[in-house]
């Protein structure tokens, strides 16, 4: 990352900034100037009506919508040099996560229709920027999701069974944080940028910032929506990353809806031209094309891991399905929109570009495909097979302490179902 | 020499710094709480000490602060947050009861958010808007937390520390008011902490009524139970120190002695600490009561304008009224 330091050290040199403000070092701009690319973002109107499908000059592309490897701009430049050190073998893993992923998602509806769940959210659409963005992260990295984030669970393994838990009502969430740095869903939407944050000030005091030890400099990523942008704690964490310093990249999904409300009933400015203000780089990057997302979500790791501070990085996007299996997309938004993004296919997009480059045969294609289906039907017995929780359990762990109150009625409550169960003997 | 007489803003300025020396991982955080000391100085000296990356002068945003503190505890660190005035801690209050109680529950036991939240709270002293609310009754109404209200320097001193070594988070009361009085603390360690955090202590030893108090109010019950005590009657003070949970045992026991119980808490009473103490009293006492509990407490109004504070306060006059109406039962 010497030459991103370089980069950042010469456009404040020029820029007549100081060095550093107190003991922060501070760097504004985007992430291309950061690398070297001096010029100024691009104003990105957003329309009165209806949505974009299209983020604008200002977004990092590098596959078209069949997957030909587009030309080197302005916009993709500083981070052509990642995507060209990647090799067959990760374009072939990249592949098999989005595919999976899909095939996750697609499971989790189905058993949502089947009755096994009370509810699912789909990712359809998605697939790329949250696989572009697990992908990147590290093992030490710590990723605070929304409630939306199937495929970074994937990439941070954990297991897709233990997704299901919250949505057929017998957990609040399945898998232990830590074991994975993958945090629990969080449904107030936005409340977990805030924690992210915190949690990015905990590591810079663990001194796990700017060492220069790959295996221990770490940062942490933040994932919200388009409508989480206009929360107070997504604004307060911005606020307070900057502040700090912190190891952590906002990862904003602007999948264009926010339920029923359209970019421009949450925001007059595009997520990634507003980081500016908090005092960072902001950078929007094509959420359908993974190589891309792939590519601006390391370059943000890797700065903040290094000390440079945070990113917001806005992958534009689209909610192919519906808000969740409760919403109908069909009283708010057209099918022709719908149609212009079902040709910026994620996975068509990628596999274009893989069979143009000969990187992976039509067996390979076939065999993920038979992985994706092995997988869906092992995610759907532990589903129908998932255990209703044992009753008394619901007063577990409210406490981390022994507390009165829930011993007295966890006892008045177990004894309350043996009098029946004595009742039914004696009868 | 372990015996001081400390005001209660230095019994808990004492009681952090004993805990920050304890605990590399204790960190404060609030607003003005570095260099300034806090807008009430309990903090004073500690950035000195332990440094700015200890004691955190956040940005002016409680959500910001509580939500930060939530993810520095989830990485494995003690937030101690000041919350400046109580009336500035609702903006914080989603991150609280969403995110702060509820986390170790949610997540089956693997986490937990050991956080402090300090709250300078209640009135008395002539205070603009929002400086001078006692809402305990929103937290202590929320599993996941525990609320407690010390009343003196020693419980300052001893009941901060025993806050942050708890694995819950807790809320933490301070009755701004009695912040500058002055009592004799035992800051001897060897000799541990006089009570739990969560036992409730006889302040005032009588047979005829038990006065139920906490925070500010305790020093007020004092007063009555000394002027009470010239007219020949006999009143019990109960601190009750700990909202949530309450030391029911101490509580139910002085009820059963007296018969006859008075509940004073500066918030507005209906739906209030009072309420409940009410219910739980006339469910595990009934038989031994002479009289139906009463409650003395703030108007159900919004904390008004100061000028008329002195009279929306509970005072000797009032709980002594309340007194007498116990005792004509």
């Amino acid at each position: 990352m010497s030459d991103l330091e370089d980069a950042a050290t010469a456009e404040r040199a020029a820029s007549g900034e100081p060095d550093a403000v107190h003991h922060h070092e501070t760097v504004v701009g985007t992430p291309a100037a950061r690398a070297g690319a001096s010029r100024p973002e691009h104003e990105v109107p957003l329309r009165a009506e209806g949505v974009l499908t299209d983020g604008g000059p200002d977004t990092v592309r590098f596959l078209d919508a069949e997957g030909n490897r587009l030309q080197t701009d302005e916009a993709n430049a500083p981070y052509a040099k990642i995507v060209e050190d990647m090799t067959p073998d990760d374009a072939q893993r990249l592949y098999r996560d989005l595919v999976l992923v899909r095939r996750i998602d697609a499971e989790g509806h189905a058993l949502q229709r089947q009755g096994e769940l009370g509810l699912w959210p789909s990712l359809l659409g998605q697939e790329a920027a949250q696989v572009g963005a697990g992908r990147a992260m590290r093992k030490q990295d710590y990723a605070f999701p929304g409630y939306r984030e199937h495929g970074v669970a994937w990439c941070r393994d954990v297991p897709p069974e233990n997704l299901l838990g919250m949505f057929r009502g017998v957990n609040h969430g399945g898998w232990d944080s830590n074991s994975h740095n993958f945090h629990l869903y969080t449904i107030v939407i936005g409340n977990q940028m805030l924690h992210a944050t915190g949690y990015a000030m905990g590591i810079q005091r663990d001194g796990d910032v700017g060492t220069g030890d790959p295996e221990r400099d770490a940062a942490v990523m933040a994932f919200t929506g388009d409508g989480g942008t206009a929360q107070g704690d997504y604004n307060e964490a911005l606020v307070f990353a900057s502040v700090a310093n912190a190891p952590l990249v906002f990862f904003v999904q602007n999948n264009q809806w926010a339920i029923s409300e359209p970019n421009y009933k949450q925001f007059r400015i595009p997520p990634y031209q507003r980081a500016r203000g908090f005092g960072f780089p902001g950078v929007r990057v094509d959420g359908n094309d993974v190589l891309a997302v792939y590519a601006v979500t390391k370059a943000a790791l890797d700065a903040a891991r290094d000390g440079q501070g945070p990113t917001l990085i806005e992958a534009f996007t689209y909610r192919m399905g519906a808000h969740t299996t409760s919403d109908d997309p069909t009283k708010y938004r057209s099918a022709a929109e719908v149609d212009i993004w079902r040709e910026k296919d994620p996975i068509k997009r990628m596999r274009g570009f893989m069979e143009t480059k000969g990187y992976a045969d039509a067996t390979f294609f076939d065999q993920i495909d038979q992985e994706a289906d092995e997988l869906a039907a092992r995610i759907r017995v532990a589903c129908q097979q998932m255990p209703n929780p044992e009753l008394p359990t619901m007063f577990d762990d409210i406490y981390v302490e022994p507390h009165p109150v829930i011993e007295a009625e966890r006892t008045e409550f177990v004894a309350y179902h043996a009098s029946f169960e004595q009742e039914g003997a004696q009868s | 020499m372990s015996e001081q007489k400390l005001s209660l803003a230095k019994g808990l300025n004492s009681g952090l710094r004993a805990a920050m020396e304890h605990d590399d991982k204790v960190v404060l955080m609030g607003e003005d709480v570095g260099k300034l000391g806090g807008v009430f100085r309990i903090t004073e000296g500690l950035q000195k000490d332990f440094g700015e990356d200890r004691v955190i002068d956040t940005p002016l945003a409680e959500a910001g602060i509580v939500g930060t503190a939530v993810g520095l505890a989830l990485r494995g660190y003690r937030p101690v947050v000041e919350i400046q005035f109580d009336g500035f801690i609702y903006p914080a209050f989603d991150q609280i009861i969403s995110q702060v109680s509820k986390m170790h529950a949610r997540s089956l036991g693997n986490l937990k958010v050991p956080i402090v939240i300090r709250v300078p709270f209640g009135g008395g002293i002539g205070a603009v808007e929002h400086h001078s609310e006692s809402n305990e009754a929103y937290f202590a109404h929320t599993a996941g937390l525990r609320v407690v209200a010390c009343s003196d320097p020693a419980d300052g001193y001893w009941m901060i520390q025993q806050a942050i070594a708890s694995d819950d988070p807790v809320i933490f009361y301070e009755p701004k008011r009695r912040y500058h009085e002055r009592s004799v603390v035992e800051l001897d360690e060897s000799a541990g902490a006089p009570l739990g955090l969560h036992d409730a202590r006889v302040a005032r030893q009588g047979t005829d009524v038990t006065l139920l108090a906490y925070g500010p109010m305790v020093k007020t019950c004092l007063q009555s139970a000394e002027a009470a005590a010239q007219e020949g009657k006999s009143l019990e003070v109960v601190d009750l120190r700990s909202l949530s949970p309450l030391d029911l045992p101490t509580i139910l026991a002085s009820a059963k002695k007296t018969g006859r119980v008075v509940v004073v808490h500066e918030a507005s009473t209906f739906l209030g600490m009072g309420a409940e103490l009410a219910a739980l009293v006339q469910q595990e006492c009934f038989y031994h009561l002479e009289a139906p509990v009463l409650r003395v407490g703030g108007y159900n109004i919004p904390y008004p304008p100061s000028r008329f504070e002195e009279e929306f306060l509970p005072g000797l006059d009032r709980v002594l009224d309340a007194v007498d109406k116990s005792l004509a039962f």
